[in-house]
């Protein structure tokens, strides 16, 4: 067990997770305070509990067990349960062994799959954003929160964005607006999206100017190659079809 | 304490200080004395059940956390061993000390000496220490508790088994005139009863457990729901029946308890462990205190206070806070306390401030341009970590990790000398950060941060790597392992050090009045305590006059006269030249934040925009309208109110009454609301006094559920019985039924019929008059206010404090403070100590000039935002908001508000929000580093 603080288990991000079993962490463990039982009026727990619901989901999808994440509520006197919590966990993680001998995956393939849904994470956490803040009241609302079929549907439906060049008027809004400096292209310069650098946050999107209209969502299809940077020129066509 | 001399605002204190064999100064608390003594003595904290060591640490939080020697001690016995002395490395024992003598001078005194247990074995009849399987609740709870004689498990004495039916009996040593008990009720039993039963249900759910009780009191704060929820759990059987210890197995020392129902008749059951739930005593030597300190006691013989000023002794000056007042519970015990420090402060004013000095620290070295230049000291801990890891090879191991340029071992980190060589070495090897590979952050962080501010470093640049109580405590037969993860643990922290950045801290300044929300008996109580230590209030009541909730009420049942006492508090607020009252008051707008809220407020004084840097919300509570029982159809059914007013004006319809009925929990202890509302099984007692001593020849009757007249009030309760009151217990689900009818006698009346339990059969009660007591609930403005000072509500509607035990009379957000009936429902004396309380707390903010924000709060990266709104719906703090500009949707933060909890950050989408000190680059730093 390595630890790592945090002042609430609400600050546990999923790219926490992905990102140690990346590494070749073979399992995550998560402790926050009794649900319902929160000091503040934050009860983050609950955020914690949902993130690792979805967590688990993707687990799965992608052939890792996920029982490998767990995540237990105790308050500071309960050192005991802390204790158990602990050494069933570690008890686990061993009868699993290392990452991808359970799974009967090559642990470096089961890394590269990690490493694949760690770039979607933006993705992922904007279109979950309702249910990731979800007060379930009940276990029995544990499984039905996130479900197969959805996070398959959240795999199978990823979006890419593109841009229409022969739509694009190159006014520099999307570019502007995007949060990560993904969209090249300067004025009169058709504009390109980077999709490595790309989060899909939908804000090139939504800013399009309706009339425009160039930005494409793509979904189960191949995106188009890029125009050449060599074609990107927008030619003023006022000036063309001058006689 | 030996005497007291003096008076108030200027006494002279004798103390007589036992010795502890131990120089404080010298004693690190590693234990090794403790490891090497050879005495062993039944260990007190844990009820005598375990043993410890004639030198030993009292328990695991003791403040200071240093050994004391007791008198078991060979050498104090017999002049022998000494064996301590051997092992000390700090030659911290000193076996010579003598008790030491001390004079101080104080201008006022708080007594809060607290309660004792009730001693079981004053009874014979509860067989404690005569059956090894009767213990205590407080032996249970030593039991159950992880730090407890078998580390948190219940076992029986007489096998070391854990026992599988347990029996809890109520009320052992409470609500009983016999000889030796107390007859008041020890107002905390039922309630922690029900938690040891949860508790052990956690620890293993196939325990039988059973409570044997009287009247359930679960009076408190979110009780109700607590004992329905100890109700439901499977396995858990309550028994309202009064019960004997019969005999013990002597094979198996299984105790048989003998008890009836109303089924089945007196029947006997055997248990594998019975629980004594004792109540509550004075303090003991409770008599020699009284007269050293010259106050007076009360009949029960805890302190005598005067209900309306329950923090005060009898002798000026002297305060009293906790359960020496009375048997209370914790919250209760917590306010009553910052109240008892609120009147000290009233009597102080004049002194605030004159013994505090302020602290000064060098300038902070800018070190933004420098590269990371990391010193790692790591600690020993006498023997605690450096008997596991090898600390030297760590030390070795530190200096080839990145940007280390000083590691160093010391013994024990946190002794002021190596704090000193830590402050002298970050100036000395021009250190930009500092780690201490030592224990836990939570008790030493901020003693290291301290330590490298001295050195002219910013706080933010400290970081702690916890090799004890995560390495050595738990790893201590794997010594190569734990030095392997000693050198994880500090890689770890080294790389989340090398991004770490300086934060700072802002002060804000604070607004030097107060505005009380409320007029009635607790915001005008809190108004005057800040007023009196010298702060303006603005004192804002709805009404066009002040008193509130209490202007309905004449009498209490300890006798004070209400109207007498309103008139003479609301004397006091108008000619107090600090305070600013407006009637007829509504609040339209409230804005602002701890030390600077701007309120705005239209009252018969125009509108007012107030500033203020702390706010009181005191808006008290309503009475329940009654749907139930022909209440509002016939004029006879009225509510426990109106009759205390009737009894009061000499009414002619109660006058001419030949029987009363009084019905309990009226909208209370329901589905639609969930709670009790406290107040009314001692109101309806006082009611039916006042009935009896006016009119001894009326019938008088009060149908209940539980009767709750807890602590003291259970004396009026048994008076009430022996003035031929009959109580008759009814079942929720078989409640009475009222409906118009004829006595025999040929008179109009209000038939009232009902089951009583203990004949078993029907009773038609002829009444004249029906009163019903109504439940208490919340104010109609609760929503209204709580939406203004954005806090938060509890289930049933009251205002939620920050802590229901802790910081009861706080909220989540800071600067904004609560109490009276706007809380809970709770008498006038409760509500006095609780404003206070919260006159307490606000002087806490209001005494200061500054309130200083912590650096590790959030900041949004506007760039990076796409304004989607998953940070502002995750805070609870109202930090964030979504405002647009040219830019499109951006979160913008108030930092004053952040609690630094980090939510929006890993709601974040796209890394846009930061958590200052836990940001992304700063965990993964950590997380990657956890494998080499």
């Amino acid at each position: 067990m390595r630890l790592v603080r945090v002042m609430c288990s609400g600050r546990v991000d999923l790219e926490f997770v992905l990102r140690a079993f990346s590494n070749g962490t073979d399992g995550v463990f998560i402790g926050g305070c009794r649900l319902n039982e929160c000091n503040f009026i934050t009860h983050g727990n609950f955020h914690a509990l949902t993130m690792v619901l979805l967590a688990k989901r993707i687990m799965e999808h992608i052939g890792m067990n996920p029982e490998r994440l767990r995540i237990r509520f105790m308050s500071g006197a309960d050192a005991n349960l802390f204790v158990e919590s602990v050494n069933s966990f570690v008890q686990k993680v061993k009868e699993l062994g290392p990452l991808g001998q359970s799974e009967g995956v090559a642990p470096e393939e089961l890394k590269a799959r990690v490493a694949q849904v760690t770039k979607l994470v933006p993705y992922i956490k904007r279109v979950n954003k309702d249910k990731l803040a979800t007060r379930l009241n009940s276990p029995d609302e544990y499984d039905t929160l996130f479900t197969k079929d959805d996070v398959d549907r959240l795999f199978s439906g990823v979006i890419t964005y593109y841009i229409d060049p022969d739509k694009c008027q190159a006014c520099m809004i999307c570019a502007r607006r995007c949060p990560e400096e993904a969209i090249m292209g300067g004025k009169n310069q058709i504009h390109v999206i980077d999709q490595e650098k790309c989060i899909k946050c939908e804000t090139c999107f939504d800013v399009c100017p309706p009339r425009f209209a160039a930005v494409k969502r793509i979904v189960g299809e191949p995106v188009p190659p890029p125009l050449p940077a060599d074609q990107r020129m927008i030619v003023k066509r006022a000036k063309t079809t001058t006689p | 304490m030996d005497r007291v001399e003096g008076e108030a605002g200027n006494f002279q204190v004798t103390l007589i200080k036992k010795p502890r064999y131990i120089q404080e100064g010298k004693c690190t608390g590693c234990t090794t004395c403790v490891d090497y003594c050879p005495v062993e003595y039944p260990d007190q904290y844990n009820q005598g059940i375990s043993k410890n060591k004639a030198i030993h640490i009292y328990f695991a939080q003791a403040i200071p956390l240093v050994e004391y020697i007791d008198d078991s001690c060979l050498y104090l016995k017999e002049g022998k061993c000494r064996v301590c002395e051997t092992v000390c490395e700090n030659d911290a024992i000193d076996l010579k000390q003598s008790a030491e003598r001390k004079e101080i001078q104080v201008g006022a005194i708080i007594l809060s000496p607290g309660l004792e247990p009730f001693d079981p074995h004053v009874r014979k009849e509860y067989h404690y220490g005569d059956f090894a399987n009767v213990v205590t609740s407080l032996d249970y709870e030593r039991l159950s508790c992880s730090t407890g004689p078998y580390s948190g498990e219940i076992l029986r004495a007489s096998d070391g088994k854990h026992p599988h039916k347990i029996a809890w009996i109520q009320c052992i040593g409470s609500r009983r005139v016999t000889p030796g008990d107390n007859s008041y009720c020890s107002a905390v039993c039922c309630t922690y009863t029900q938690k040891q039963v949860l508790i052990t249900k956690d620890h293993d759910g196939d325990v039988d457990c059973t409570i044997f009780h009287n009247d359930i009191r679960s009076y408190g704060k979110d009780f109700e729901r607590y004992y329905e929820r100890t109700g439901k759990t499977p396995g858990v059987r309550f028994i309202r029946s009064y019960t004997s210890i019969v005999r013990e197995d002597p094979v198996t020392k299984n105790v048989t308890l003998r008890y009836s129902t109303n089924d089945e008749g007196v029947k006997e059951e055997e248990f594998d462990m019975v629980v004594l739930s004792v109540g509550l005593n004075p303090p003991s030597g409770v008599q020699a205190m009284s007269k050293k300190f010259g106050v007076e006691l009360e009949p029960h013989d805890f302190c005598k206070v005067n209900p309306v000023e329950p923090v005060s002794s009898s002798r000026p000056g002297i305060f009293v806070s906790g359960g020496f007042q009375g048997p209370i519970d914790i919250p209760e015990s917590v306010f009553s306390a910052s109240g008892a420090g609120a009147r000290v402060g009233e009597l102080l004013n004049h002194r605030r401030g004159k013994l505090s000095r302020e602290r000064e620290y060098p300038p902070e070295r800018d070190v933004s341009k420098e590269e990371p230049r990391i010193g790692v000291f790591v600690c020993h801990c006498g023997a605690n970590i450096g008997r596991i890891v090898n600390v030297p090879d760590t030390v070795e191991f530190c200096k080839t990790l990145p940007n280390v340029v000083h590691a160093q071992e010391q013994l024990f980190s946190c002794a002021t000398n190596s704090a000193k060589e830590i402050t002298d070495m970050t100036k000395e090897k021009g250190l930009n950060r500092v780690i201490v590979a030592a224990c836990s952050p939570r008790t030493l962080e901020p003693l290291f941060r301290d330590t490298v501010r001295e050195a002219g470093i910013n706080q933010y640049y400290f970081e702690m790597a916890n090799i004890r109580e995560q390495n050595s405590w738990v790893h201590s037969k794997e010594k190569e392992e734990a030095t392997a993860k000693a050198r994880d643990i500090i890689r770890m922290s080294v790389a989340r050090a090398r991004r770490l950045e300086p934060l700072q801290e802002f002060d804000l300044p604070v607004d030097k009045a107060a505005l009380v929300v409320g007029g009635g008996v607790a915001g005008m109580n809190a108004a005057l305590s800040i007023a009196n230590q010298g702060h303006e209030v603005h004192l804002v009541e709805k009404n066009a006059e002040l008193g509130g909730m209490a202007r309905r009420i004449h009498s209490t049942l300890d006798g004070v006269d209400v109207q007498a006492y309103l008139r003479d508090l609301i004397t006091r607020i108008y000619k107090h030249p600090l305070i600013h009252v407006y009637h007829s008051a509504t609040i339209t707008d409230a804005r602002g934040y701890v030390g600077n809220f701007v309120t705005v407020v239209k009252s018969e004084r125009g509108v007012s925009e107030i500033k203020h840097g702390a706010a009181i919300i005191a808006i008290g509570a309503d009475l329940y309208k009654p749907a139930e029982y022909l209440y509002g159809q016939d004029d006879r059914v009225i509510t426990h109110m109106d009759l205390e007013e009737g009894i009061h004006n000499g009414d002619d319809q109660i006058a001419q009454a030949k029987s009363i009925v009084m019905i309990q929990c009226v909208g209370s202890r329901n589905d639609e609301r969930n709670y009790c509302s406290r107040l009314c099984c001692s109101e309806s007692v006082k009611n039916a006094l006042s009935l009896k001593k006016k009119y001894p020849e009326k019938e008088v009757y009060i149908l209940y559920r539980d009767m709750r007249t807890y602590g003291f009030n259970e004396d009026y309760y048994r008076e009430a019985s022996n003035k031929d009151v009959k109580f008759i217990r009814y079942e929720p689900e078989d409640k009475p039924v009222v409906e118009p009818g004829e006595s025999d006698d040929g008179r109009p009346v209000l038939k009232v019929t009902t089951t009583d339990y203990i004949l078993g059969k029907k009773l038609v009660l002829d009444a004249d008059i029906v009163a019903l007591a109504a439940a208490i609930v919340p104010s109609a403005s609760t929503d209204e206010v709580a939406g203004q000072f954005k806090v938060q509500l509890s289930p049933d509607g009251f205002f939620k404090e920050a802590h229901v035990k802790l910081r009861p009379v706080e909220f989540g957000t800071e600067g904004v403070y609560l109490c009276g009936l706007a809380h809970y429902p709770k008498f006038i004396q409760e509500t006095v100590k609780q404003s206070y309380g919260a006159a307490g707390r606000a002087m806490t903010l209001l005494s200061h000039d500054v309130v200083v924000a912590s650096g590790s709060v959030c900041q949004v990266n506007e760039k990076k935002c796409i304004g989607c709104s998953a940070c502002a719906d995750a805070c609870a703090y109202g930090a964030l908001e979504i405002r647009e500009n040219k830019q499109g949707k951006k979160a913008t933060i108030n930092p004053i508000l952040c609690k630094g909890d980090g939510l929006c950050n890993s709601k974040c989408p796209t890394g846009a929000i930061q958590l200052k000190h836990y940001t992304d680059d700063e965990m993964f730093a950590q997380i990657d580093a956890a494998i080499a």
